[in-house]
């Protein structure tokens, strides 16, 4: 098991270092139509073969993976301290706080965030360059999904403000903010780990879907929920199999995502 | 003996030659992509329940889809007097509904006084109405009608194309028709079966009953990925109409049953926000309503490279609201502005824009920079997009991409008006510019760049609304040409819309079916459905 850890951790970091350096490994820029050439099969010049407009795919995939992997984890990031903030404090006052805390976390679940990401996304101002409206979808799918976490971090928080060694901190005259932030947060840690590690594939996940309704990140900026409709031209797959090498990315990246998640974070 | 096997073989030859004699009978399928709404040939709003209007319904006169003529078909002969504001039919005898009501001209009375009933808000009526006022529609005997409207009706004749007379007498109603099928059964979210009229008055040239087939089955089915493999598998005989990247996928395995017939007479287009009230600086408002400067993005845009690249060259670089499709309105003088960026930047530089560097700027410094929104999800478009943001960056303009869902689209372009450009597409039914009259009037909600004017807001709007106006008050059909070649004239030269492409019409058909005859209007592949049959093997599978 430490071995796949192992291996995940170093494909990830494989891959963050390619897509940090895509503009030195990409033989094309990822905009660039080469019009005579749509559709064009796997070659030296195009490695994966090019997309409908004649786009490099290769390099579409390398600034793609870029956007999705640096800013999913921006976004997973945004997303566990909101939950950290609402469930960490929820759970370790507890009482009343804790219900009305649980009671919104419930109905942030309950709403149907795809939809309201649709209308926010449709009232936003129009003239915003791709890289801002990149910037913004993520932003909204960290604000919109702390929720789940929240509950999960909530019911930690709890067990550790009725464990032993907490009440063994009180009864010696800590002060909350010392207890809290001496004691609590630092067990915490795991669950916090972990819930930052679960979310980024779902944001990858969720992106792509809003990219398959073409909602997600605008064009010409490639995303791997961009890239991933490619794959609703069934034809064009069995033509050129490279169409698949998004989805076989994606897959591999959330299957090591999992796999570098230690098992004490899900035990917490 | 060998001469003899020689002149059997010759026979035989010859008479594979002949045309093969049509066979009577099987099932014919084909897709509809979603529930048909309603039965009632009044009340029609939508594609599949036409579909079912059309396969059924029994019209007085018929537009041929081949020749766009008018061809009489429960009519015998027809009369528009008053400047189109009265017809009269004189209809076929001897004629009966589907149940065996027989048919009179008091049908035609009826269908019509109930089609103008203004309770019954039937869109087919609809088209009927120019102005307020009570339509008289009387029966003087048998054979006769006279129809009398309030006002002058622009191409009267060709609106009866969409009337299905209905039974003034029959119990079965609505049901009972004068088509070539009538309804026999329908499961919701299944399927509907239409079965040959036994009454159907038409005869094929060896004097046998039309139709051919016994029977159509309508498959509801939205699902194109389903319904392109189960034509592949021979489960249904047509599609209607296929995408570009189907088509390619069809015409590969099938070439044969694939089949493109040119530009058809839907197109897409672009148009800028001309709205005064629109929330979007003054500076950009003053580019949106040049004309130099809509004629220069129209010159950037290489609609070759979009017809070929995005409807893989199944499409044709449009020029005007009227396709080449359309063969009594077309005005050949009108062209696609040809691809020129280098020209284009010139009209520019003549309107105080100049470059700076590689981007564009107006004569007030500010940097030419906007945004097109289009519909999510629909692939042609978006890509429509993107190649026209490679193609404006030529000439230093940038161009923001925003797809949206479509409520919101609508919300933005109709209501809110707070949107700078809009790529979008216009579905044309009706071949008479009368049914074009919303958009290009300058006071309608869908004259889209600047809608609801109180008062033309340009002098060539004024001279549009003149024009359209009075196309629509004359019957005189060369008149008429000419005043909608002027409409288009004006159009071109304006580019209140920047027409980008006419897309092909593309379509499959089973090589076991005979006497096919597909055309560009809708139905395109079913429109002969009379006189279509199999072939006798594939008669026998059918069954």
């Amino acid at each position: 098991m430490k071995f796949l850890r192992r291996t995940a951790a170093a494909f990830l970091v494989l891959i963050f270092i390619a897509t940090l350096f895509a503009g030195i490994l990409a033989p094309a820029p990822y905009a660039k139509q080469f019009r005579e050439s749509p559709n064009a099969l796997p070659s030296r010049i195009h490695l994966l073969g090019t997309d409908e407009l004649g786009r490099d795919l290769f390099s579409r995939l390398l600034y793609g993976s870029r956007v999705s992997l640096l800013l999913a984890p921006a976004a997973s990031m945004l997303a566990t301290i909101i939950a950290a903030l609402v469930g960490g404090l929820a759970g370790y006052v507890g009482g009343w706080l804790e219900r009305v805390a649980l009671a919104g976390v419930d109905l942030s679940m309950s709403l149907p965030w795809l939809f309201l990401l649709l209308t926010v996304r449709a009232i936003l101002p129009l003239n915003l360059p791709a890289a801002a409206s990149l910037l913004i979808t993520f932003a909204l799918l960290g604000l919109f999904g702390w929720a789940a976490s929240a509950r999960v971090i909530c019911a930690g928080a709890r067990s550790l403000r009725n464990s032993d060694f907490v009440l063994q901190a009180k009864a010696c005259g800590c002060s909350s903010q010392r207890v809290l932030l001496q004691q609590v947060l630092p067990n915490l840690r795991p669950v916090l780990y972990a819930q930052f590690l679960i979310s980024i594939p779902i944001f990858i996940l969720a992106e792509a879907n809003l990219g398959i309704l073409g909602l997600g990140v605008s064009e010409p900026l490639p995303s791997w929920g961009g890239l991933l409709r490619g794959l609703e031209n069934w034809s064009a797959i069995q033509a050129n199999p490279g169409r698949l090498a998004p989805l076989l990315l994606l897959f591999v990246v959330v299957s090591c995502f999992q796999l570098v998640i230690p098992e004490k974070g899900f035990a917490s | 003996m060998r001469g003899h096997r020689l002149a059997l073989l010759a026979a035989g030859a010859l008479l594979a030659a002949l045309p093969a004699k049509p066979q009577s009978g099987g099932e014919l399928r084909f897709v509809l992509r979603s529930e048909p709404k309603t039965f009632d040939p009044m009340l029609v709003d939508d594609e599949a329940s036409e579909t079912i209007r059309y396969l059924t319904g029994g019209v007085l006169i018929r537009v041929n889809r081949k020749s766009q003529t008018l061809e009489s078909e429960l009519a015998v002969s027809w009369k528009v007097s008053e400047g189109g504001k009265k017809i009269s039919f004189r209809v076929r005898e001897g004629l009966s509904f589907s149940d065996g009501t027989l048919f009179t001209a008091e049908d035609v009375a009826f269908t019509m006084q109930k089609l103008m009933d203004p309770d019954l808000h039937s869109p087919t009526g609809d088209s009927f109405r120019s102005s307020q006022g009570p339509v008289r529609a009387i029966a003087s005997d048998a054979r006769d009608v006279t129809i009398e409207f309030p006002a002058p009706v622009a191409g009267l004749e060709r609106l009866f194309d969409q009337v299905a007379i209905v039974s003034a007498r029959s119990p079965k109603k609505e049901l009972a028709v004068l088509g070539p099928f009538a309804v026999a059964e329908y499961k919701s979210g299944s399927y509907v079966l239409l079965k040959r009229n036994p009454y159907y008055w038409k005869k094929d040239a060896q004097g046998r009953s039309l139709p051919h087939v016994d029977s159509i089955r309508l498959e509801i089915q939205q699902n194109r990925d389903l319904e392109l493999l189960r034509f592949k598998r021979g489960e249904i005989q047509l599609i209607n109409s296929l995408d570009a990247s189907y088509f390619e996928n069809l015409a590969k395995e099938m070439p044969a049953a694939a089949r493109d017939l040119g530009p058809s007479l839907d197109s897409e287009q672009v148009w800028f926000n001309q709205v005064a009230s629109a929330p979007i600086p003054d500076y950009k408002k003053k580019w949106f309503r040049s004309t130099s400067f809509r004629r220069a993005i129209s010159e950037a845009i290489n609609r070759d490279d979009l017809c070929r690249v995005v409807f893989s060259g199944h499409a044709r670089p449009a020029a005007g609201p009227v396709s080449p499709a359309n063969l009594l309105w077309f005005n050949k003088w009108v062209q696609p502005h040809p691809y020129d960026p280098q020209a284009a930047l010139r009209r520019l530089q003549q309107d105080g824009f100049h470059l700076d560097g590689h981007a564009l700027h107006d004569a007030e410094g500010h940097p030419v920079e906007f945004s097109v929104v289009t519909n999510a999800g629909n692939k042609y478009r978006e890509q429509m997009a993107a190649m026209i943001q490679q193609d404006l960056e030529q000439i230093g303009v940038r161009l923001n991409i925003v797809t949206l869902d479509f409520p919101s689209l609508i919300e933005r372009i109709s209501r809110t008006f707070d949107y700078e450009l809009c790529l979008l597409g216009l579905v044309n039914v009706d071949l008479d510019p009368s049914a074009q009259m919303s958009v290009w009037l300058s006071s309608s909600s869908n004259h889209q760049w600047n809608p609801g004017q109180k008062s033309p807001a340009t002098s060539w709007e004024a001279e549009v609304d003149r024009l359209m106006q009075a196309q629509a008050s004359t019957n005189d059909q060369k008149q008429r040409k000419r005043y909608f070649d002027q409409v288009q004239k004006i159009v071109w030269e304006q580019q209140p819309f920047i027409y980008l492409v006419n897309k092909n019409v593309l379509v499959a058909i089973s090589p076991a079916l005979a006497n096919t005859s597909p055309v560009v209007l809708r139905p395109q592949t079913f429109w002969n459905i009379e006189s279509l049959y199999f072939f006798k093997e594939a008669h026998g599978a059918s069954r």
